[in-house]
């Protein structure tokens, strides 16, 4: 029973990042209605950009926090202007190719740059973590559960509650009525790139002391989180937030008592039964395109 | 029958193909006959392999418009077949050969079924989990497949088992292998494919089963992954798990692109290229990494650049410098012999509901169309017209309610299988296949399950039909014609013509009229009148009360989704629910 709820700690504390990953590609594909590939590599990136600065260059670990979120903003920025604003008309093939292209320059631009041996990054606290009864609670698990319900509670109010929230939302339902009523569409998914490659940057550097930095981190979680979403129903903020935790759970669970090397096949396996029995996910998102 | 006007087909296939075959037998010879050093006996081995597993990527992405990001996978299934059946259990070299083909088959098949359904980020994420499980399985079953050390001493048969006589064999099913890709465009499966590229729900209202497409192209590309792979392994006699990694997936991918996708030509010389040029720039390679950032680098530019390659960019080139392909000749004129089953009511449509949610949008409607009639449904707009249609097509699935289509019911089945039982229809806002010419759009629908005009459905008979179609509308002199050149009304024609040829029992034609000129709307109420007087019963949605009026003998009305008056035009068009529903009560 102990080991049983330490499993679900640390199965919520990996789902918590994979749903942070899983929001940012929700949010893009709500936006442009393109899944992002190379989602997965915003979060290795910052994970990096956090080596770079924390690590090898020693400055303070907030201050290399924050030069690293810097550094996503500034690549969502580039991301947009280089990858997706050129073939915004084309159709999403082009689009969907492009991105996976973007992910591999990203991936082994960084490999070409730090090599293959993975790096390692402390945690923000020097505690490691508190004894609660028979769990002992890690104390970055407790960060990313933490910082993951926050930006859940941010991202409700930003889009519910602000003109740019609500701009945003007209954006990604429809782009032609939103640029009639004045908006700017081209800043909308401007912000929307800029916000989820924070956002999956964020989620980078949360699971970069747990896991490795390494090149293929970013491909990791990218497969977990979309799995995510489709486990949660594809296009919803809830549904990626609970599939995300269901997966980070499913897997820590499966590594215990299953197989650890074929830990990353959990994900794949839940993916293939939920596209085969309920391909609308948990929370029924209508999934195919209509007349 | 008349022998059916020549297109483009002039001499015997064997004839105008005898070129390529000569120049296949020519390449086979020099693989055998000329001496080539280790060095690039093993590079000509990889191009050969390699160019037919980036065949596969031609046929799923280029002409049927899905995505694999597995080809690597898919490879290694046949690479581990060969390998492990030819070194561990000593059996024969085909008998591997098959079975590594028929696993990557198999795989491809689930993988499809499973996914296929869904949009195309689904089967792109789901063919890279695959990929990744793939190499986890070749990395951790070490009892099956030797783990990282991978396999070694894999045979070769033993007809060709010196190094050049495999490489002219692997030369000899490159030549067969690219001969069937280059054709299969032409061939039924290939237009279908092509038609579920342009426009899937298109393709189903047209008969196509837009799914079994799917998982054709799908299959056909692992099989080809799979048969690629077990060349590659009797050709290097060893393999290891880093060979069939994603990044490999990815080369395939690029390679693919390169050359461009559409065509086997511009995937050989996109394979070509990509083996060379890391050989000339061997340098990047002692950067690990690098030669895989500037492959996708490459990626982005040639989608943002050179969307169609190197091959689609010559093509277009050598399309523009060549002279347009002139019309075919005159043919007879169109034959429409509607299928009489059932009775005098040819769709009968009882009680039928569509709710999305708590909205109503079409609620307990009864329609009875009359054989040989024209029969209009009109409403305000929001009434549920175009809502009725897609569920009369199957676009919608019925919440209740039964459809009857000459005596079959057709409630539950998927469009395609409607479109056999003799419905035709056209969209509002159009839906051509837009990569292709006239002609091809309307043999699409020429190629319709059932459709009696055609014979046995060859080549000759179809393109046949299809002109008669186009000259029915008046477009026969421009029928081998992009549809990107016709304007709107034209395509609309078109699209007409394309129900037209597959002679359907019921034609369904949703606002036919919308945004048409005056000269196009009247052209239009003169064809319509054609069709009519060869007893094609139509079902018509339209808001032009004139063509309406004029057109139709029967009128049902909808007003929210329910029906508020039904039948003969005049007496419908002057009750008082319908002029309150259209002007306002007072």
């Amino acid at each position: 029973m102990d080991l049983v709820l330490q499993l679900l700690f640390t199965g919520i504390g990996i789902g918590a990042v994979y749903a942070l990953v899983a929001l940012g590609f929700v949010l893009i594909f709500r936006a442009t209605n393109v899944v992002n590939f190379a989602q997965g590599e915003f979060s290795m990136v910052a994970a990096y950009l956090m080596v770079v600065f924390a690590v090898d260059l020693g400055w303070p670990y907030w201050l290399s926090f924050l030069i690293a979120l810097g550094g996503m903003a500034l690549l969502g920025v580039i991301f947009n202007l280089g990858v997706y604003y050129p073939l915004r008309h084309r159709s999403f093939l082009p689009v969907i190719i492009a991105t996976i292209g973007a992910s591999i320059l990203l991936a082994n631009s960084v490999l070409a740059i730090y090599g293959p041996q993975p790096q390692v990054l402390q945690g923000w606290f020097e505690t490691p973590g508190i004894q609660l009864g028979p769990v002992y609670l890690d104390s970055q698990y407790l960060l990313i559960i933490a910082v993951t319900i926050a930006l859940v509670i941010f991202n409700y109010w930003f889009f519910e509650h602000t003109l740019l929230g609500k701009k945003l939302q007209a954006t990604s339902q429809d782009k032609e009525m939103a640029s009639l009523l004045g908006i700017s569409v081209s800043t909308m998914i401007m912000i929307t790139f800029i916000y989820s490659a924070v956002l999956g940057g964020l989620a980078g550097i949360l699971v970069a002391p747990v896991l490795f930095v390494s090149i293929q981190m970013g491909s990791t979680i990218a497969l977990k989180a979309f799995a995510a979403t489709i486990i949660g129903g594809f296009g919803d903020v809830a549904g990626a937030i609970i599939g995300g935790l269901a997966l980070g759970v499913i897997e820590t669970f499966g590594a215990a008592y299953i197989s650890v090397p074929y830990k990353d096949g959990f994900a794949f396996l839940v993916l293939i039964a939920f596209l085969v029995f309920r391909p609308q996910g948990i929370f029924g998102e209508r999934v195919a395109e209509k007349a | 029958m008349a022998a059916p006007a020549p297109v483009i087909r002039s001499k015997p296939l064997i004839v105008r193909h005898l070129p390529y075959f000569v120049a296949a037998a020519i390449l086979v010879a020099l693989a055998a006959g000329m001496q080539f050093d280790g060095y690039v006996l093993n590079i000509l081995m990889q191009a050969t392999t390699f160019s037919i597993a980036v065949f596969g990527l031609s046929v799923v992405l280029g002409l049927c418009g899905q995505i694999n990001l597995a080809q690597a996978a898919f490879f290694g299934f046949g690479a581990y077949a060969v390998g492990l059946g030819t070194a561990d259990l000593h059996m024969s070299y085909w008998l591997c050969l098959l079975a590594g083909c028929l696993a990557a088959l198999v795989a491809g098949a689930f993988l499809g079924m499973s996914t296929l359904r869904l949009g195309g980020h689904y089967l792109a994420m789901v063919t890279i989990s695959f990929q990744q499980i793939v190499t986890l399985v070749m990395i951790n079953a070490i009892w099956l497949t030797h783990g990282p050390d991978g396999v070694s001493n894999i045979g070769r048969p033993a007809l060709f088992s010196t190094s050049q006589g495999y490489l002219a064999f692997c030369v000899a099913v490159l030549a067969i292998v690219g001969y069937i890709v280059w054709h299969l465009p032409d061939t039924k499966l290939g237009r279908a494919m092509r038609a579920v590229r342009d426009n899937e729900l298109a393709a189903g209202v047209n008969g196509i089963d837009v799914f079994r497409t799917k998982i054709y192209a799908f299959g056909i590309c692992a099989v080809l992954g799979g048969l690629a792979g077990g060349l590659f392994a009797g050709g290097f006699a060893y393999i290891s798990p880093d060979q069939f990694s994603f990044a490999d997936s990815i080369v395939f991918l690029t390679m693919s692109l390169l050359g461009g996708v559409a065509s086997p030509i511009g995937s050989a010389i996109g394979t070509g290229l990509l083996i060379l040029i890391p050989e000339w720039l061997r340098f990047l390679k002692s950067v690990p990494g690098l030669y895989l950032a500037i492959y996708g680098l490459f990626v982005i530019l040639i989608i943002r650049f050179m969307p169609d390659g190197i091959w689609g960019f010559v093509a277009n080139i050598f399309e523009r410098w060549r002279a347009k392909t002139q019309a075919p000749a005159a043919v007879k004129p169109l034959l429409l012999k509607p299928a009489m089953v059932g009775g005098d009511i040819v769709l009968e449509v009882r009680g039928l509901s569509k709710h999305f949610g708590g909205l109503k949008a079409v609620d307990g409607v009864d329609i009875a169309v009359r054989r040989g009639g024209v029969h209009a449904l009109i409403g305000p707009n929001g009434s549920g017209k175009t809502t009725t249609l897609n569920v009369l097509s199957g676009l919608y699935k019925a919440t209740s309610g039964s459809i009857m289509l000459d005596g079959t019911d057709i409630t539950n089945m998927p469009p395609h299988q409607r479109t056999a039982a003799g419905l035709g229809r056209t969209f509002q806002n159009i839906r051509l296949f837009r990569s292709m010419t006239a002609l091809e759009n309307v043999e699409i629908g020429a190629e319709r399950r059932g459709n009696t005009m055609v014979g046995q459905g060859g080549d000759a008979a179809l393109t046949e039909r299809a002109m008669e179609a186009l000259t029915f509308v008046g477009l026969g002199h421009r029928a081998n014609e992009l549809i990107t050149s016709f304007s709107y009304g034209h395509q609309r024609l078109i699209e007409i013509a394309r129900a037209l040829a597959g002679n359907p029992t019921l034609l369904l034609l949703d606002e036919p009229a919308a945004g048409l000129n005056s000269t196009e709307k009247l052209e239009l109420h003169e064809l319509l009148k054609r069709i009519a007087a060869q007893g094609l019963t139509i079902l018509i949605i339209d808001h032009d009360m004139t063509l309406v009026s004029e057109a139709a003998q029967h009128i049902t009305v909808l007003n929210f989704g329910r029906r508020i008056a039904d039948g003969e035009s005049m007496a419908v068009l002057r009750h008082p629910d319908v002029v309150s529903a259209y002007l306002g009560s007072e």
